[in-house]
């Protein structure tokens, strides 16, 4: 098993450069001067060009990559052009508020989703069944920033149950310790301070988990179908053992391996695409960090925000195949 | 790696552990949700003591908060509120007024400028404001470049001692005395000293600081910074040593970025945010008709265009210019996409300008008049062109897109084909920079209430490839604007700054459309708030209910 770790880990190595590679070729491809956007409309041209030497934008693409990849290999991920700041210091904060969203997204759709795709299967056909077909497709097909913004209206303006936007109450800011808000909440044993952070992941962890949710939901379905119409869960049956036990055990167990699948990849995108969740309800995650980069030219900030994901999105994926093995016991890995 | 599955035993199997623990989650986060009743998000009732804490929600986070290093308005924003200047712009308006220096004197040529500062001043670090702190800004300022101090090369011309530098001498002559001495005579330099870039730091504080100052300023303004949570929020408190007295009113600011426009009006709406900026006209309203919000103007000190690149054809052809004027309903834009909140504009610069030339009559909406230029022209049978638009909103035009599609069937009427094109934003820039354009519409905002600061930037020919995308040449407006930059007399300089704008109408290098009031919105419990042309509000006199 470690053999096997340890060779997905050095396939990692290819994949990553080639990724940076690409990345800096195309960022470099785009029409669009950093230091004309960064500066602005209102500056000199001389002053244009003396932060286009200072940042080094002057030497050719080769030097330019390859400062890169020295500064990757000492930990170095390059200063962002626009504030000056290691990119290795900045972007953490900005990771761990998306990875907080990410995750309170994809547990709210795995556990939705999974049930109401188990249940659609168990009891095929009737009314739960196509009510839940029916709310996964429109949930797939809505767009985010339409739902995000109605959700503001409804819940936050008329209702006045939940906020509109941010991670915290910024009338009465929590102390903040890992970034990671409902943790160091429940460090320092502030629950009244808990809920308002949970409350503030709603909204947009419902939101984010829409799409996941319709499309594990479905996923589970069609497996489950095909998993409880197999001779085992026939004998099980036959042998008198409960209904739940037969779907939740024994037919849940196999079908699950194809859903851990989309589930893996939904939350490795959900990481790295959630910015429009993140634009509508002023979100600072790593999403928005990235594409106002684009926006800025700030190729260092993209170059190692894009890697950074790009990294997490590969273990994630790890993690899941190594889940197979536990799940299905004739996975072996050596 | 291999699991035994036991037969018959007794084992849950650890699917079923997993959805019981899931489903115990979301039992648990339910729970705590309900048991949270009774604090509230709306207001500050849930604040233990009476603190007057103002929530100021923007598009976007500011890049650094060392105000000479930087040029976005964001950034200007929050270090409006932590610096001060030497000079200060009045509450709405660009006329001078005392700052940190509480008088000045300028010599007749227009070379030497005494200033008497104000005593009892202190920074935030407890540092005493005197002549010598002033000149030790003076001193980073001119030590550094272009790419470090984009403004100060843009305002003053250079740095240390190249020849462009404008600014030749600063010397403490008394404890707070300070005597700035210039190689040559500049019109706009009090203005200029107005200018956010230019707020007065703490020396000790720069000096230790280095690059970092910017995360961690300090100055000598109403409010002293606390905290910045990066693309979140930025804290500032009040400052209790404030030189002014009675001010601030409000214990503590906080600048909330909300990139989405609805959104943040959401925020606005749903009480989470005090005040709001950048409010889609389309939204006035809605807030207009809500009791609990009340709407303010940003007074006007911008443009918005259509620019004529004069190299391209046809627009090399002055008639053609003048057509393309004469041939769309300016009105009508202002009326239908600025939703009234704009005043036509007839020439470069907004009326708030000294030197507004008003006896000019902007050209007439008149179709005919426009199919008759182009046969002039030649141009009987019209021509093709294409005419760009900017993406996204800006404050001189909130939907670039609609005006151009107006454009774009006035001009069909005289028989002009216009293909709407856009880019992205930065591409949008340099594409037009390079001159690509044929017809490109965009705008600017004022910076310190100058005529220069407009006609010089962005029709000059000094300015081609920089801010004079039209790449437009005059040799005869370059001698005028040119012997006004450094003219000190003011009606002199007025008269000068007319007939430039005599000029640029008959060369009609442009079609000026609107020039805008920018809108922001705020709860009625928002006091004394009153929005200043150059973006960047002070915040000292305002207080809540």
């Amino acid at each position: 098993m470690l053999h096997y770790i340890g060779q997905r880990l050095l396939q990692l190595i290819p994949v990553l450069l080639g990724m940076t590679f690409i990345v800096f070729m195309i960022i470099r491809a785009i029409p669009g001067d950093p230091a004309q956007v960064i500066l602005g409309q209102q500056a000199s041209e001389e002053a244009i060009k003396a932060l286009r030497t200072s940042l080094g934008l002057d030497n050719p693409w080769y030097i330019q990559y390859f400062d890169y990849l020295k500064g990757l290999f000492t930990g170095d991920m390059g200063d962002s052009l626009r504030t000056r700041s290691p990119v290795s210091e900045e972007i953490w904060p900005y990771l761990a508020a998306t990875f907080e969203l990410s995750l309170f997204a994809i547990i709210i759709a795995v556990v939705i989703g999974i049930n109401a795709g188990i249940i659609s299967a168990w009891f095929q056909n009737s009314w739960f069944d196509y009510t839940a077909m029916v709310l996964a497709l429109i949930g797939v097909s809505m767009p985010i920033f339409w739902l995000g913004l109605m959700n503001q209206w409804i819940f936050s303006i008329e209702l006045g149950i939940l906020p509109t936007t941010g991670r915290e109450n910024v009338r009465d800011p929590i102390n903040n310790i890992t970034n990671f808000y409902v943790l160091d909440t429940i460090i320092q044993g502030d629950f009244n301070q808990l809920a308002t952070v949970l409350k503030h992941l709603v909204l947009p962890g419902t939101a984010l988990a829409t799409i996941p949710m319709a499309i594990i939901a479905r996923m589970t379905r069609s497996s489950m179908l095909e998993v409880m119409r197999s001779d085992y869960v026939r004998t099980a049956r036959a042998k008198g053992v409960k209904m739940f036990w037969v779907v939740y055990k024994h037919a849940l167990k196999n079908a699950i391996i194809p859903v851990l699948t989309i589930i893996g990849l939904q939350m490795g995108l959900l990481l790295g695409g959630a910015i429009l969740t993140e634009t509508i309800f002023g979100w600072p995650g790593i999403g928005r960090y990235i594409y106002e980069a684009i926006g800025f030219r700030d190729y260092p900030v993209i170059q190692s925000g894009i890697l950074v994901v790009a990294f997490i999105f590969v273990m994630i994926n790890l993690f899941v195949d190594l889940l197979y093995g536990l799940v299905d016991p004739r996975i072996k890995y050596d | 790696m291999i699991i035994k599955k036991q037969n018959g035993g007794v084992n849950l199997g650890k699917k079923k552990i997993v959805s019981i623990a899931f489903l115990m989650l979301l039992l648990l986060s339910t729970a705590l949700y309900g048991c949270s009743g009774g604090d509230s998000e709306s207001g500050g009732d849930s604040e233990s003591e009476d603190e007057k804490v103002l929530i100021f929600g923007r598009g976007g986070d500011s890049v650094s908060l060392d105000p000479i290093t930087v040029t976005d308005g964001e950034s200007f924003k929050v270090t409006k509120n932590i610096f001060d200047t030497l000079i200060n712009f009045g509450e709405q308006d660009t006329e001078i007024e005392p700052g940190l220096a509480s008088d000045w004197q300028a010599s007749e040529d227009g070379l030497t400028y005494t200033f008497q500062l104000q005593e009892g001043v202190t920074f935030h670090d407890g540092t005493d404001f005197n002549a010598e702190a002033v000149v030790a800004n003076f001193e980073r300022w001119a030590a550094g470049d272009a790419d470090q101090f984009p403004y100060y090369k843009s305002m003053f011309g250079g740095f240390g001692d190249e020849e462009e530098h404008v600014i030749e001498s600063v010397e403490a002559t008394g404890d707070n005395e300070v005597v700035i001495k210039l190689k040559r005579p500049q019109a706009p330099f009090l203005k200029n000293l107005a200018m956010s870039p230019f707020g007065i730091a703490s020396p000790t504080a720069f000096e230790e600081a280095g690059e970092s100052f910017g995360d961690n300023p300090v100055g000598t303004g109403p409010f002293q910074f606390v905290e910045w949570q990066r693309n979140d929020t930025v804290t500032i408190e009040k400052f209790d040593d404030y030189w002014v007295d009675g001010e601030p009113k409000l214990d503590q600011v906080v600048f909330r970025a909300i990139p989405d426009n609805s959104a943040r009006l959401n925020a606005l709406l749903s009480g989470e945010i005090d005040l709001a900026d950048g409010i889609t006209p389309s939204d006035s309203e809605t807030i207009e008709n809500d009791e609990n919000l009340q709407l303010f103007e940003r007074p006007s000190m911008n443009v918005g265009y259509l620019g004529l690149t004069t190299t391209r054809e046809p627009f090399d052809d002055p008639k053609v210019r003048q057509a393309m004027n004469h041939a769309i309903d300016r009105q009508a834009i202002v009326d239908s996409f600025f939703e009234g909140r704009a005043e036509v504009a007839k020439n470069p610069m907004p009326p708030v300008i000294s030197g507004y030339n008003d006896s000019i009559e902007g050209y007439e909406y008149d179709p005919e008049k426009a199919k008759e230029l182009l046969a002039e022209a030649g141009l009987e049978d019209g021509f093709t062109m294409e005419l760009w638009a900017m993406p996204v909103p800006r404050p001189y035009m909130p939907d670039g897109q609609k005006v151009a599609e107006a454009i774009q069937s006035d001009l069909a009427e005289v028989g002009i084909t216009a293909e709407i094109v856009s880019y992205e934003w930065a591409t949008y820039l340099e594409k037009a920079a390079a001159g690509e354009a044929d017809a490109f519409l965009l705008g600017w905002t004022g910076d310190n209430g100058d005529a220069d600061n407009f006609l010089y930037v962005l029709l000059d020919q000094d300015n081609i490839g920089s801010n004079n995308y039209t790449y437009y040449e005059n040799q005869d407006l370059h001698d005028i604007l040119i012997e006004a930059q450094t003219e000190v007399d003011e009606d002199a300089r007025n008269e000068l700054y007319m007939q430039a704008q005599e000029i640029i109408h008959e060369d009609a290098p442009w079609v000026p459309l609107a020039h805008s009031t920018p809108l922001l919105a705020g709860g009625t419990n928002v006091i004394d708030f009153k929005a200043h042309p150059t973006g960047s509000d002070k915040l000292s006199s305002v207080d809540l209910e």
